[in-house]
């Protein structure tokens, strides 16, 4: 008999066991166990972290997540994880779990400043209506004063529900996701450029490109599945070369065959530069522009997202604000035709030289990066994250890389792809596809658009003129609103935002804590955004419900409730659904709305907008018919709760939006059969290509390429320039603040802090400095420092070593530690276009203490 | 094993005694005669074994060296400032009184003015380590490929990030994932050159029990035998071949086709010259080696 060294360790343990007669051992059951009928069921699932979707099968035993595993069988990842995922079954499990309400109170009554104590759901539910239908009734608040904030961590029918509770229930578009501070940025590109949401390609682009080129994402750490994938790739075909772009150095540039270290905001004139290189060196694919392109110029003079009264936006004039007269000061995102010689003429003045200049990177290696790009035999797969979204000219840089690989048509097919990543599990599948922005409506539908809110009120079912064409507060915005007093009523699950969001102290916190307003978090653990409110929910989180995340190649995935939550912690799913039972039609909707669908005069909301003979249409068994190949007799909490098969009444009537538009996914029963589908699923098919011929079903044959998103399918080619950002070091504040990850930690790290292995890992967050930036400070590696801002200070230890190594003249600080909140460093500058706030370039200075 | 492996080992449940401390508990002892000569007994028993989980401050002389040479003050332990070092207790399997610390407890931070070697009176650690970076304080080992995750295919690698001298002593090798065909296998190389053994990896490895461990250095080292040498590594350290060149090789090749020693066959690119033969210019005219003419053949 041959056994491996583990197999025998284990079974000489066995016998051990044995043969200490009468003495249990309890190591040597598990043993007994591993071997096949433990007891352990397996059933499928996806990560519960960022936006690769790695399949993970999930094992539970005794109503406990026992056990998890890479699914080998899942496409993204072949059974692999990061070590965040390799941790999964722990991070239901803190000892800090929230199990009960709890409301700020004093003698047991609510009191802005009181202390949490615990009260019923029905108590909370009591106070959060009360103050829902004061904030409608106050002059200066009203329906959009009723707030919420959610993110691309909801799953699919959360998003979805609270979507529909706000722009058709309470009448207020003033929701947005957290995904406004990740992928806004790269929203708004694709609208402008394709008219479509979401990218074209799909992972498997990584197997078919030539070159690879890192825009501002540190994939080795981010990205860690996809880029073992990009590894591989380089690997195995050896003319494949990878090529980074960052403003410091690190671990992606580790495998780099080509490391560009450019200084902030520059990436503007290096997209420009290449463009640039492709026109003069005649590389342009001058059959593929003529017929699938057309020219834009872009107004500038935008401003910076900043409050109105800021010097810098009063001097704006294309930001939209109100100016003197009252009247918008034009349109930040506006622009008009131009010709390809006008285009040419624009970025012929983005020369070498001055590419060099504007961004410090060697000319032979922009050279080199615009021939990559130029060279018609070379398939290029560009990607990028955060870099070039949280960006002041963020919409503009997106749309400024998309103009590259429209001139020379490297789209839409194997390898050639500009592929956007997302960081979050369902950042496309939630927060872009249920439309959960303050402006959007579920399959790229806007709210500005009368079209759309006729279609969105026809499939709601609620009459017409009920969805407000007015763009609701955005994430920052909300901010500002809540601190301003215009917000009474603010509520927010999955998502941190008083340590993700910027400006914390001169923005949010003030906001939070105003007494106009009151605040109210859905959330898992005592969070710094839980225990800046005035109203804390207990949720349940990832297994603990039935859902649905969508990943950044458009594949979404669903799985089932595999736990029941601790405590009275309840899905967010229900939390909506429940709270809507609160409200009479008539104290959440003017009597002339009412009179045009007499029908719902005298229902509450949650018969409105849930059982609506829609939401409603599955009942109760559905669910273990739907499921029974995988697990006999399954039902769910929100199913039993309410008495039918919420999700898939959800799913179905959310579905209807995109069908026929491009936007189509597959029927919801479907989807609990597979490891996720790529939309749009046409008959049942997938689709792996988008606008190309063959590969996308709504591309006829003999189009060839077509970017139908637009009305005459071409794509547009933007003329954009490079501009300074609002803020640059100067004489006090020396040193550009660049915030981030590490690979150890998931954004805020309310989970991965959780987990002692990962929390040992990486414990605090550092400040990693050039050596000599250091020495000039006279700070050693380890000391303690301060660093400021203008907006404030925080004290963390020096690293100069490590992982990051930074160029003189800039720090890099993670965001993941509570105990240093580096955003309440951070200025709430945005994309005017986007909204989406610049993380990535901050003034500051660091002292030792 | 178990015990020697898993954080709180045992006989290192000792919390970072003080020196203090570990005084007043050797007095205790000592107050007992039988004890007395017990602790005698364990102290001769373990003078010049080290345990192999037990790693010595920076600098250390070899160990039997260092036993003899440390008289057991304290002062090392005292001025640590991570307070990472600890004394053995009588009834630790090593000398009583002698520092050292348990890398997955709490490893060396590597200060770099080495305050332990400064307060060290007697040279039992070594004055003349002045670049923490040169210690020796053992060996990281990936001991246990079966567990490493990312010998598995995950993208863990955290050994490689915190290790404070990064990509010099610890790397990671690409290698095909064949499994999947899709994915990189990142593999963790411990370069014994640059690996100080200050034990921030097997702190930090996140698996149950440490897949990669410090281990002291006469354990963790293995050695070549002296009969056998690295051809290549010979060949780079000499700056060329240690023996005469070939003189120039040619092949009977089909039109089109091209032939270099370790490249192989392959096409000639359109355009292109016939390809260089390795290490250097071609000759103008290619003749048939001297070597192979006349007789010779």
């Amino acid at each position: 008999m041959k056994l491996t060294r583990r197999e025998f360790i284990k079974s000489n343990a066995v016998a051990a066991a044995v043969g200490v007669a009468g003495i249990s051992i309890p190591g040597a059951q598990a043993l007994a166990q591993a071997r096949g009928g433990d007891g352990v069921r397996w059933d499928k699932g996806v990560c519960r972290y960022c936006g690769t979707g790695c399949g993970v099968l999930v094992g539970t035993k005794d109503g406990r997540i026992v056990a998890t595993q890479g699914d080998p069988d899942a496409p993204v990842n072949n059974g692999l994880n990061c070590v965040k995922g390799y941790f999964l079954a722990k991070i239901q499990y803190g000892q800090d779990r929230l199990t009960r309400p709890l409301l700020r109170m004093k003698d047991g009554k609510f009191d802005k400043n009181g202390e949490f104590a615990p009260i019923s759901w029905d108590r909370a539910f009591d106070i959060m209506a009360e103050k829902v239908k004061a904030t409608m009734k106050n002059p200066d608040q009203g329906p959009f004063g009723v707030s919420m904030f959610g993110s691309g961590q909801w799953t699919i029918w959360e998003g979805y529900a609270a979507n529909k509770l706000m722009k058709a229930g309470f009448r207020s578009n003033s929701i947005d996701p957290n995904a406004r501070h990740c992928m806004a940025s790269a929203v708004f590109a694709f609208i402008r450029t394709f008219g479509a949401d979401e990218p074209m390609g799909v992972y498997d682009d990584i197997e078919h490109a030539d070159a690879f080129v890192l825009w501002g994402a540190n994939m080795a750490e981010m990205h860690p599945i996809l880029w073992s994938r990009i590894t591989n790739r380089r690997l195995t075909a050896k003319h494949v070369k990878i090529n980074v772009l960052s403003t410091f150095t690190h671990r992606s540039c580790e495998l780099a065959d080509s490391e560009m270290i450019f200084t902030p905001q520059s990436d503007l004139a290096i997209a420009n530069y290449i463009c640039n290189y492709i026109i003069q060196n005649n590389a342009v694919n001058k059959d593929f522009v003529a017929k699938n392109v057309i020219f834009h110029k872009g107004v500038t003079d935008i401003g910076y997202g900043l409050r109105p009264n800021h010097p810098l936006e009063l001097a704006a004039g294309n930001n939209g604000y109100p100016g003197p007269d009252g009247k918008p000061k034009g349109n930040p995102g506006a622009s008009t035709p131009i010709s390809f010689d006008e285009y040419a003429k624009f970025v012929s003045e983005y020369t070498l030289d001055k590419a060099h200049e504007i961004s410090g990177v060697p000319k032979d290696k922009l050279v080199a990066l615009a021939k990559t790009y130029a060279d018609p035999k070379t398939k290029v797969m560009s990607t990028w994250t955060m870099g070039m979204n949280q960006h002041t000219r963020g919409t503009w840089i997106n749309n400024m890389l998309y103009n590259i690989h429209l001139l020379v048509g490297k789209i839409s097919e194997p390898g050639n792809s500009p592929f956007s990543l997302t960081g979050q599990p369902s950042a496309c599948g939630t927060a872009r596809e249920v439309g959960t922005f303050a402006h959007r409506l579920p399959a790229d539908m806007v709210i500005m658009n009368p079209a759309h809110r006729e279609a969105a009120e026809k499939i709601w079912k609620v009459p017409a003129g009920t969805i407000s064409d007015r763009i609701g507060y955005h994430a920052v915005q909300q901010s500002r609103m809540l601190k301003d007093g215009k917000i009474g009523f603010y509520w927010t699950s999955t998502t941190n935002n008083m340590q993700a969001g910027p400006n914390i102290n001169g923005e949010m916190l003030p906001g939070w804590r105003n007494p106009k307003a009151f605040v109210v978090v859905s959330d898992v653990y005592p969070t710094v955004s839980a225990m800046s409110a005035d109203l804390i929910l207990p949720a349940a989180m990832w297994m603990e419900k039935e859902g649905a995340f969508g990943n950044a190649e458009r594949r979404g995935q669903f799985w089932r409730q595999q736990v029941k939550a601790p405590g009275e912690c309840r899905s967010d799913l229900w939390q909506y659904m429940e709270f809507s039972k609160r409200f009479k039609i008539e104290e959440v909707w003017p009597a002339d709305l009412i009179a045009k669908m007499p029908e719902v005069a005298g229902k509450t909301l949650y018969e409105v907008l849930y059982t609506n003979g829609q939401v409603n249409q599955f009942p109760k068994e559905e669910a273990a018919r739907v499921n029974a190949h995988a697990w006999a007799g399954y039902t769910n909490d929100e199913t039993d709760l309410f008495g039918y098969y919420v999700q898939k009444g959800l799913f179905e009537e959310y579905r209807r939006f995109g069908l026929g538009k491009a936007k189509d996914l597959g029927e919801f029963d479907l989807y609990h059969k597979v490891r996720g589908l790529r939309w749009p699923v046409v008959n049942g098919k997938e689709t792996l290509w988008r606008y190309r011929e063959g590969y996308d079903p709504y591309v006829k044959a003999g189009e060839g390429v077509k970017f139908y998103g637009k009305p005459d399918g071409k794509a547009w080619i933007f003329a954009l320039p490079y501009q300074d950002p609002p803020e640059k070091p100067d004489a006090e504040y020396n040193l550009w603040l660049c915030t981030g990850r590490v690979l150890e930690h998931w954004h805020t790290g309310s989970m991965t802090r959780r987990v002692p292995e990962l929390y040992k890992a990486f414990p605090d967050a550092v400040i990693w400095m050039h050596p000599k930036d250091a020495e000039k400070r006279g700070i050693k590696r380890g000391d303690i420092v301060k660093v400021a801002t203008r907006r404030g200070e925080i004290e963390l230890r020096a690293e100069t070593k490590g992982r990051n190594k930074m160029p003189e003249g800039t720090v890099f600080v993670p965001f993941f530690d509570e105990h240093r909140l580096v955003n309440k460093l951070i200025l709430d500058a945005t994309c005017p276009i986007s909204k989406e706030t610049d993380y990535k370039k901050n003034a500051c200075k660091v002292l030792k203490v | 094993m178990e015990n020697a492996s898993k954080p709180k080992a045992k006989w290192s449940q000792v919390s970072a005694a003080s020196r203090r401390q570990f005084f007043a508990d050797t007095a205790r002892l000592a107050c007992g005669v039988g004890l007395l000569g017990l602790g005698l007994g364990l102290y001769a028993r373990h003078a010049t074994a080290l345990p192999p989980v037990a790693l010595r401050p920076p600098g250390a002389l070899p160990e039997a060296e260092f036993s003899a040479a440390c008289i057991r003050c304290g002062l090392c332990v005292r001025d640590c400032p991570y307070h990472m070092l600890y004394l053995a207790k009588p009834g630790e399997p090593l000398s009583t009184g002698t520092p050292y610390f348990v890398a997955r407890q709490a490893p060396c931070e590597m200060c770099e003015h080495i305050p332990c070697v400064k307060a060290c009176p007697t040279n039992a650690l070594d004055h003349a380590l002045t670049d923490i970076t040169k210690a020796k304080m053992g060996l990281a080992v990936l001991v246990d490929q079966e567990t490493c995750l990312n010998f598995l295919g995950l993208r863990c690698d955290i050994c490689y990030r915190v290790c404070p001298v990064l990509d010099k002593a610890i790397t990671l090798e690409p290698q095909s994932n064949l499994r999947t065909g899709r994915h990189t296998l990142f593999i963790p190389v411990v370069h014994s050159a640059h690996c100080t053994g200050c034990g921030v990896c097997e702190k930090a490895c996140p698996t149950e029990i440490a897949a990669i461990k410090v281990l002291p250095l006469q354990l963790a080292r293995g050695q070549l035998s002296a009969h056998y040498r690295l051809g290549w590594v010979e060949k780079e350290k000499a700056g060329g071949s240690l023996v005469a060149p070939d003189v120039e090789h040619s092949y009977h090749l089909p039109e089109g086709m091209q032939y270099a020693p370790g490249k192989g066959l392959s096409v000639v690119p359109p355009g292109a010259e016939p390809a260089l033969p390795q290490g250097g210019a071609v000759p103008p005219a290619p003749t048939f080696p001297k070597a192979f003419q006349g007789d010779k053949l």
